[in-house]
């Protein structure tokens, strides 16, 4: 029995690309901070990769700041844009992910940042006018905001341009966690005006553990990690050459590809949702119907847990997701579908499905096959 | 015996040895085999605090591995709710009643062999299978062939129904023999310490447990032969009969015996204590029977065995039905008997039913 893999969105697997250019470099030696040959060597990987991020982004290769993932990037723009401004106020969206939104509400206990979450409407969008009321209450004393470009639960587009528009109408920072969005929307840097962007290798078909905060000119954060220096001094640590020079052939492949890639995945994910609804009538689906995630299909199942869906379908060779955070594995209803305002009942019987790279047909037939059967067995269950 | 059927087994892992290897003998046995962790408590604690708890994350990562080792899939169930509702609340309101609880019984009772099996039946599942030292052939559960590990005890409230559904693969081995068998199968629990304490009172201390929830209030210690106040007490529900130490006596008894729990008396926060002769019971009457032996609810009085409390002694006995209630004569008396105790009978080492005690005299 083979396997319909649909959790694309948690990790999706490496390009060929990516993995040539990866084990290329896994049997070189050099720090690319080191002065002889073997360091200036890696050094032009690093600065090739660089440039090719930065094409791929529209970006210049000055504001390319390579990290150890999307994580760490968030960590860095929030944290360090706080402490860059001296200012408490940390506007974020509510439905942000929790690399944003625990790096904030850790600020907010620890280094007194006021921290006011934007409200999102039902299908989990912040609307400009949110954000320009929010700023106005007191916009001087705004340090940043972030709001991602796409969420990674109900994969709703956020109209980033505008909401960078209305903080830059009072100076304010503007950073976006677009780890989901790069290589299923157009991204571009420039283009969008956001101060500072969150990138991850392995959510567009590069290595796990390398990611980069896109940082425009003039937009410094006091460094998380402090050391060696590297990265403009904002980001100390080894470059890890063979992990950047990997992200970049898959952000390059990812977003040259990505027009064609979407639009297949559109396909595949409208046919999904559609043989969904057929098997089972009642499903909800969550997020934007139409400005989404092309990849991504999310559903609530009235009357059932989402755990126990998991479950069942995973013993059928479905991978997917509840996309709710864990704590010692135990699910707690998504802050996402609470802030799009579900009632914990619903939040708590929901699914995602999220296509990328390697999706087929078949994947979409072989969830079309179990999951009547599947949310039947998981009724029955009940809610627990 | 032919070839049993391949079975959708649900098993219940709780980070330990005992769970991991009864997990993987029935992967072993053929069985279609899923781990589940029970996540009881909503705060987990982080890391091992004094005595070994079953809530903490650490014991949740252990199950996990083991079902890594083991090869079978592998979730965690959320029963906090159910857990806090059905075991926690009940532990508390039994003591502030002045009986005394077996939270582990109840567990079995209401969590395993109810909410999870419930669950897992409806999920599409066939059993539930548990660690715990007991046989069950044949739908007839007995004492494990380890008896100083024997945990029959605790399902004995099991119905026929929920033991219909339950498999028990540890009954024919020694622990010894379970760990051994975990360190060959490369389990890393293989030698984690047992656990004795009850799993949501972490440090131990189930008096302070108890002061938190029902609030410390002073009352009298009273002698039973003079009826004179002897001491004070923080609280009735601290104390359980039979219990000796811990008594704050201020003065020596008139028979200059050591003194016991006789009684506790909710109402009035009053902790009667005598010597341990008065302590001797010879009946018991016991409510909310289950009858789960190989034999129908007998209609005449039985001669059988029973047992009162967990690693308790094992009293001959005649037991009968009356009104609905299980009145148990026993054979030589008996000491320490509380009510909120199951009384669970045995004939040899078969279990043929139980009641929860509530009254001894």
């Amino acid at each position: 029995m083979g396997t319909a893999y649909l959790d694309h969105a948690a990790t999706t697997p490496m390009l060929p690309e990516a993995i040539e250019a990866m084990t290329a470099q896994l049997a070189e030696v050099g720090n690319p901070s080191s002065l002889h040959a073997a360091g200036r060597r890696a050094r032009r990987v690093v600065e090739e990769s660089r440039e090719t991020v930065a094409g791929a982004l529209g970006a210049r290769p000055s504001e390319v700041v390579f990290t150890a993932g999307g994580t760490e990037a968030d960590n860095l723009a929030i944290k360090g844009l706080f402490w860059a401004r001296r200012r408490p106020r940390v506007l974020i969206g509510a439905v942000e992910h929790h690399a944003v939104l625990d790096p904030a509400r850790w600020l907010g206990d620890h280094h007194g940042a006021d921290v006011e979450l934007l409200d999102v409407d039902g299908q989990g969008r912040v609307h400009p006018e949110t954000l320009r009321a929010a700023i106005a209450r007191d916009p001087e004393n705004v340090a940043l905001v972030s709001v991602m470009w796409a969420n990674n639960e109900v994969g709703t587009v956020q109209p980033i341009a505008e909401l960078a528009e209305v903080a830059h109408e009072h100076g304010i920072p503007f950073h976006t966690d677009a780890v989901q969005a790069v290589g299923q929307l157009p991204v571009s840097f420039a283009e969008s005006g956001v101060d500072a962007m969150t990138v991850s290798g392995h959510k567009l078909g590069g290595p796990i553990g390398v990611g980069a905060l896109l940082l425009a000119r003039g937009v410094d954060p006091v460094p998380v990690l402090h050391g060696g220096g590297q990265e403009r001094d904002i980001r100390s640590g080894t470059l890890a050459a063979p992990a950047i020079a990997a992200f970049a052939a898959a952000v390059e492949a990812a977003v040259r590809r990505r027009a064609e890639t979407a639009e297949r995945l559109a396909a595949l994910r409208d046919d999904l949702i559609h043989r969904v609804r057929q098997a089972v009538p009642d499903v909800i689906l969550n997020g934007d119907p139409v400005l989404r995630l092309p990849g991504n299909a999310h559903f609530s199942f009235p009357g059932c847990e989402g755990d126990a869906l998991l479950m069942l379908l995973d013993a059928k060779g479905v991978e997917c997701s509840t996309g709710s955070a864990c704590s010692a594995g135990v699910a707690q209803p998504s802050h996402v579908l609470l802030a799009m305002g579900q009632d914990v009942s619903r939040a708590r019987g929901s699914l995602r499905f999220s296509l990328g790279h390697t999706s087929t047909e078949a994947d979409v037939d072989r969830v079309a096959e179990v999951i009547a059967v599947v949310v039947e067995r998981a009724r029955r269950a009940g809610l627990g | 015996m032919g070839p049993t059927p391949r079975l959708r087994v649900l098993a219940a892992m709780s980070g330990g040895v005992d769970s991991a290897v009864a997990a993987a003998r029935i992967a072993d046995a053929g069985h279609d085999v899923t781990g589940i962790h029970l996540a009881l408590s909503a705060n987990p604690q982080s890391y091992r605090t004094g005595a070994r708890g079953c809530c903490t994350l650490e014991d949740a990562r252990d199950a996990r591995r083991a079902a890594d080792v083991i090869g079978i899939p592998f979730y965690i169930w959320d029963m906090a709710e159910r857990f806090h509702r059905d075991v926690v609340e009940d532990f508390v309101s039994e003591y502030a009643a002045g009986r005394t609880p077996n939270p582990c019984l109840r567990c079995n009772e209401k969590i395993k062999f109810e909410a999870v099996l419930d669950r897992a039946l409806a999920l599409g599942f066939d059993a539930v299978a548990t660690g715990h030292h007991a046989r069950l052939e044949g739908g007839v559960l007995r004492r494990s062939v380890d008896s100083g590990k024997d945990q029959s005890y605790v399902l004995g409230v099991l119905t026929r129904e929920q033991l219909a559904h339950a498999i028990f693969p540890l009954g024919g081995s020694t622990k010894a023999e379970v760990r051994a068998e975990a360190a060959r199968r490369g389990l890393t629990v293989a030698d984690k310490p047992d656990s004795h304490d009850i799993c949501f009172i972490a440090d131990g201390d189930t008096r302070a447990f108890l002061a938190d929830r029902l609030g410390a209030e002073e009352g009298p210690v009273v002698d039973a032969l003079t009826g004179r106040v002897v001491g004070t007490h923080q609280g009735a529900f601290g104390f359980t009969v039979g219990q000796r130490k811990g008594l704050n006596i201020d003065r020596p008894a008139p028979d200059g015996r050591p003194r016991y729990v006789l009684s506790i008396e909710p109402v009035s926060n009053t902790v009667t204590v005598g010597p341990r002769g008065s302590l001797e019971v010879r009946s018991v009457v016991g409510e909310r029977p289950v009858w789960n032996g190989p034999a129908p609810e007998p209609r005449e009085p039985i001669a059988c065995a029973v047992q009162l409390r967990a690693h308790g002694e094992v009293y001959g006995c005649r037991a009968q039905m009356s009104g609905g209630e299980l009145h148990i004569e026993l054979g030589s008396p008996a000491t320490g008997v509380a009510a909120g105790q199951g009384a669970v009978l045995y004939d040899g080492d078969v279990v043929i039913g139980s009641a929860t005690i509530a009254s001894a005299s």
